[in-house]
Parts: C-alpha cells; structure tokens; sequence
C-alpha cells in the first residue's frame, strides 16, 4: 500500500438533502410500517373522517339492528402466488377471518373479488378457488358474494384477490389496542416468522432450499377458547405484515403504555432464525398469517394459556413480555446477555442487507 | 443455526465480560470497523455491558453510509432510463441521494429491482438482452469478489448488456487515515471479520507498527464480539501491538486465494471518495482497463451529473468516531430513519440508524 496523506477536513464533511416528502407512491407505502401508517391515518382517515375508522384497529365494531359487528376487508398480492404451506387463496380467507378474530368475532361470511390478468391459466385460477372454499370451510365461513375482474396482460400480477368480512362480536368482550393496561402478560400463540420466510424462499430471484411451511391458518376458534375462560382479554392482534414488533409497537402506542419484551422468550423456529441470519432480516419485524398475540389480565393469564395450548393453533403459546408503566407506547427488548434496546416500529419493508 | 447460536450463549458471554472487567484498569477507546459489528453490538446491548473503560468508537465499515453522494445521483440518473433493469442490494433503495432516492426512481416508472446476488443480476441480463442491466456494485472486500465475478462471467458467456456501476472500498486505507487524523482518539482496532475472511490479515502488520496499534480480527455474534474485546484490552493493558485473529473459524491468515485472484483479475486500486470523509487515495477499486467496457459509468453518460451536499449532518464525524451519533444536534429530531439526513441514518448497520433504532431512550434497565 502507498504511504498517502489522507484528505480528512472537518470543515468539508457534509451530507445530502434530506427527502422529507415522497410525492409518488412508494413500496413502503404497503409494508405495514410508518409509511403506510401514515398514508392511511393522513390521506385515507383524513379524507373519510369517521370515529370508527379512526381506531384503526384489523377490524371496525360496529353496531347495526342491535348487533354489534367486526367488519374487515383486505386484499391479496402474495408473489407468488403458491407459496410452501399455502397459496393465496387460503391466505386470503384466513387473513380476513382472523383480522374479525382480532375484536373477538367468529367471521360468519365473506365476500370475494378476483383481479384476473389477461392470460392467467384457468387451472390456476381453479386452484386458488378451490384453496379458498377449503379454507372457508376449516374456518366455519359462508362465502356469500363475489366479484370478478379482468386487467390486460402486464397490468396485474396474474390474480390479485379481495375479502371482506363479518362477524357477530360475543357480548361483554371488548378487544381493542388502547385496552392494554400496565401489568397485562403479554402473549403469542406460537412460533414466529414462518409465513414471510416461506414466502421469501421460493419468491423469484431467491429461492432458497428451506423446509419452513407457512403458518397461514384461521384463528377464530383459537380466539373462542380463550374468550371461554374470560371475556377479559384486553387485546388480540394478529401480527402479520410487519411481523410481532410492529403490532407490539402499534399496541404500546394505541394505549399509551410500555411493553417489555423478553427477547430469549420469543419463540422462533430454528430454520426461520437461519433463513433470517443469511437475508439480514429480523424475525421480529417478518410476516406470520396464523399467529396472535394476546394482552391478558395477570389474574387470567395463566388459565387462558391453558385454553391456548389444548388448541392445535395455540401449542405453542407462551409468554414474552409484560405491559409496564414505563417508557409509555414504547417496546423495549431485554436482549438475551442482559442489555436493552428499543424495539421500533419499521419505515416500510425491511431491507435485507449488504453483507 | 450451527455456528451462531453457541455464539450467543448468555452464560460463556458472562465469563469473557467477567475478565474483561477483571482485566480492565484504565480507559481504552478503540474501533469496530464494521458496520455489522455496530449493528450487532447495539442490537444486543453489548456495549451496555462492558467496564466504562472499555469505549466502543463505531467505525466506517457500512457500504452504504460511505457510497459518495456523487455515486448515489449516478445511480439514479442511470436507473431512471427507460432502457435500463437498475439491480441492487435492498438497503441501498433508501439512500437519499440529491433531493430523491431508489425507491422514489422506482415510483415513478424506473425498473428497479432488489437481488441478492450480483450474479441474479447477470442472470436478468441474459433473460432480458433488449435491455440495459446494470448492476450497483458497492461494499467492501466482502462483496467486491462476487462482483468482480459477474463481470468475468458477463466477458465469458459474451453477456455484453450487463455493466456494474462501481463504487468499492478497501478497509486497511480507511483505517490508515483514521489514526493520520489529528483529532483520533482510537487506540486500537476491531477488525472486519467478513473483510479478512476475503483478504486474510497480510495488509495489517504495517499498520500496526505503523501507528503502533493492536488489530483484532473480530466476528460478528456476541461472543465474537465480546472475545476480540476481550483480546484487545489484554494487548492495550500489556503495552502490546500485534494482530490477532479472534475469528479463526473464519478467516485465515491467508485470507480466500480464489477471491482475492478474482479481484485482481477485474478490479484495480484507484483512489476513492467516501460519503462524509472524503477522498481517501488508494481506497478504493475500479474496473481495469481490459474490462472497461462493463463499467456503467463510461456506457451511460453521467460524468456530468453534479452533486449537491448540505452542511446540515455531521456523519462524517460520526464515521470516524469523532462524536457518538447523539452527539449530533440533528440526531432524533430532523434526522430520523424517515427523514435521513445522511446515510448514516439510512442502513441498520450505519451509527446512526442503530442508535436511533435501539437507543433513542436510554431507558432504565429493567428487570
């Protein structure tokens, strides 16, 4: 190596501009992260203005002819579109099932709406229908309306899907995020982050040799044993796009109270952990399509546990952290050797890193 | 995952930070040169952990805090253009580069696309011969084999829509400016693990009798961090400075041969800006002249493209371990992940991010 004088002047050290503004749709803006967070609270809320949209919880309660009802709606853009585990059907059923799941509801009918690109295989389209009825029926679910659309090639993705859902919400529960009190015990219903890395490991350009299977699955009869032992569950999430630490953050903030997590408690398959280690993702912040997390009362808490693990999709609950007085709306980790770092919410989609 | 976890054992992590307190009799200030170092140290409170005499100063070591702006508003004027398939690693898509980044290129009709291995990207190029493929090729002497091999495979199979935009930096010159600078307080280096596993520790005895520091070849898992620590406060406390491999399950003294051929093969020396730094000679690397013809550089016109940087951020400092990224007067306030002021804010591996990600609050430890 030459010997050289390197130029390092303080008074020249400087940065960019910052870009405080995206004036364009960008990909954050659908990643479940503070972008979408805030296109949907100051575009979407600002625009239709409502009490009941502006909880933003997975599903609205609403009342109507004396009933009170969870109302959800989600669409589909899974690549691709069968994925280890599932397809795009079963997501979509279960993810609207489980977004009414998460106000205590058993989803009760369902409508559908396909986006067709031009020159889709009818056998797939088959595929994905007869993955959705499949799921409906596991759920205990009516589809009772659909809609079909047809795009020209190049301006889809072969099959986008939509579902909207309703539910009865049981008398003398009310599940909410800024339900979260200081000392509730803070659950999850099982393993995490085997949907997004199943995704990950056959999404084109990185396949990658790995046995995770999604855990795309309905939630709903999980949610009816716990409510069995109490109606008393403060709050109910299902961690899907942004993974456990966004909808954690999200709790924390919707209640005003801390959340500590015991990071070593967090269950997380070993084939995820390593899929994870190699992307530079973190399981945390990585999609699940059949796990909840659940804020119960300490008095309720072990009795609920009980109730999750005699459910299949509830074995292997445990608990991970606990709401606290301090640092209000904020995570905060207990990282395994001992230390502390704050668990944020993500921009948009994580980025996998360099190296 | 084999490897890994026994690297993360609270238990052993226990033991080494026990005789690193044991052993620790005066303040030492030294540098992880790594970026993933940083990450890993920040993630998992590492930091929090050690005597107060042990200062960890966070180095230069993340690719895309010290990609030059100049090179990111190349990127984006190459990516913009119709006839081009723009491929990178995914954390560059959110550095800002003159008043626009990746991402926003991408919304606004640029094909931009996230690989994660330069060779997907020769492997668009020859799926897609109508078009222009150029791949970003940044980084270290961690990623700079890979790259340089997807232009010797693009020359072999005569794949001649493929270029690589060119940004690569060496380690041993960054660390050499850093002890030249006259305000540095780094008494001793942790050095980037992934970087050696490349190049082997052939390049560090002259620095370390240069500056008489001691250079420690560190991992990346908490206990390798806490063991290259652990060695480097024995060299600090005995007086020594000798280079040390405490990563010997990857790297090896004579680094990766086939690698280090191929760099040579593809790429030569030249000098290079770092964003924040400077223009450090010798730096960096450039395609060679016999493979001139795949540097996107001189197919796309862009040597007019002229860069604009604002005084406003002080990563720079924050880069050489001058101050701690909440030193900044920006940091946490206009300068967030959201709103970065500089690529330091930018990459989990960047100070800056890691310190606003996991310690915005010092919050009190509970438990």
């Amino acid at each position: 190596m030459a010997d050289t004088e390197a130029v390092l002047d303080p008074a020249n050290w400087s940065c960019p501009l910052p870009l405080r503004d995206h004036p364009v749709v960008v990909m954050g803006h659908g990643g479940g992260g503070a972008l979408s967070a805030e296109l949907t609270e100051h575009l979407f809320a600002a625009a239709y203005g409502n009490d009941t949209l502006a909880a933003l919880t997975d599903s609205a309660a609403v009342e109507l002819g004396g009933a009170r009802l969870a109302f959800s709606t989600d669409s589909y853009v899974v690549r691709p579109l069968f994925f280890p585990g599932g397809c795009i059907g079963d997501l979509a059923v279960n993810g609207t099932v489980n977004d009414l799941a998460m106000s205590g509801a058993r989803a009760a009918f369902l409508s559908t709406a396909f986006i067709l690109e031009e020159g889709v295989r009818l056998e797939v389209v088959g595929r994905v229908a007869q993955a959705m009825g499949a799921a409906a029926s596991a759920a205990g679910v009516t589809v009772a309306t659909g809609d079909t659309k047809v795009v020209e090639t190049g301006h889809g993705d072969g099959i986008y899907v939509n579902t909207s859902g309703i539910g009865l919400i049981p008398a003398g529960t009310d599940i909410r995020p800024q339900r979260a009190t200081p000392g509730d015990v803070v659950i999850v219903s099982g393993p995490i982050g085997a949907h997004g890395v199943a995704v990950l490991s056959v999404r084109e350009g990185l396949e990658f040799g790995s046995d995770v299977v999604s855990d795309t699955a309905p939630l709903g009869g999980l949610v009816a044993a716990m409510l069995a032992v109490t109606p008393e569950v403060h709050v109910l999430r299902d961690p899907t796009r942004g993974g456990l630490a966004t909808s954690l953050c999200e709790i924390a903030a919707a209640s005003g109270t801390g959340v500590v997590l015991t990071e070593s408690a967090v269950p997380v398959p070993d084939s995820v952990g390593a899929a994870c280690g190699f992307l530079g993702l973190d399981p945390l912040y990585v999609a699940n399509e059949g796990r909840l997390v659940a804020f119960v009362p300490p008095q309720h808490a072990d009795a609920v546990l009980d109730a999750m693990h005699a459910h299949p999709q509830g074995a292997g609950a445990t608990v991970i952290g606990v709401c606290v007085t301090d640092h209000p709306g904020m995570v905060v980790a207990r990282t395994a050797l001992g230390g502390t770092r704050v668990v944020d919410l993500p921009l948009g989609e994580q980025l996998p890193r360099i190296c | 995952m084999k490897y890994v976890e026994e690297f993360n054992d609270p238990q052993l992590a226990r033991r080494l930070l026990d005789e690193i307190h044991a052993t620790v009799t005066r303040p030492w200030a030294m540098m992880e040169v790594c970026g993933g170092q940083t990450h890993s140290i920040i993630r998992h409170g590492i930091d929090q952990l050690l005597p107060d005499e042990v200062e960890l100063i966070h180095g230069p070591g993340c690719p895309v805090c010290v990609t030059p702006l100049e090179m990111i508003d190349k990127a984006l004027a190459i990516a913009a253009r119709p006839d081009v398939v723009f491929c990178s690693f995914g954390d560059m898509l959110r550095v800002p580069g003159t008043g626009r980044d990746l991402f926003r290129v991408k919304g606004e009709g640029g094909d931009v696309r996230v690989v994660y291995s330069p060779l997907d990207a020769l492997e668009v190029a020859r799926r897609e011969p109508d078009k222009q493929v150029v791949f970003f090729g940044i980084g270290f002497e961690t990623t700079a084999p890979a790259n340089a091999m997807t232009v010797h495979e693009a020359r072999r199979l005569g794949i001649d829509n493929f270029s690589l935009l060119v940004s690569h930096v060496r380690v041993p010159p960054a660390i050499d400016a850093i002890m030249r600078a006259p305000d540095c307080r780094v008494q001793a280096f942790l050095a980037a693990g992934h970087v050696c596993s490349v190049m082997g520790v052939a390049e560090y005895p002259e620095l370390v009798e240069r500056h008489r520091v001691p250079i420690v070849v560190t991992g990346f898992e908490p206990l390798d961090i806490l063991e290259g620590v652990r060695r480097t406060v024995r060299q600090l406390e005995r007086g020594e400075h000798r280079v040390e491999n405490a990563y010997p399950r990857a790297v090896r003294e004579r680094g990766n041969p086939a690698a280090m051929r191929m760099i040579e093969e593809v790429f030569e020396v030249s000098d290079r800006a770092w964003r924040g730094i400077g223009v450090i000679p010798d730096s960096g690397w450039r395609l060679s002249d016999a493979f001139r013809a795949y540097d996107a550089e001189y197919r796309f016109d862009v040597g007019h493209v002229r860069t604009e940087e604002s005084g406003e951020c002080r990563s720079g400092e924050v880069l050489q371990g001058l101050i701690k990224p909440n030193d900044c007067p920006a940091f946490g306030t206009s300068c967030t992940p959201r709103t970065p002021l500089g690529a330091t804010m930018v990459s989990s591996e960047g100070a800056c991010a890691a310190y606003y990600l996991y310690r915005r609050l010092e919050v009190t430890p509970v438990g």
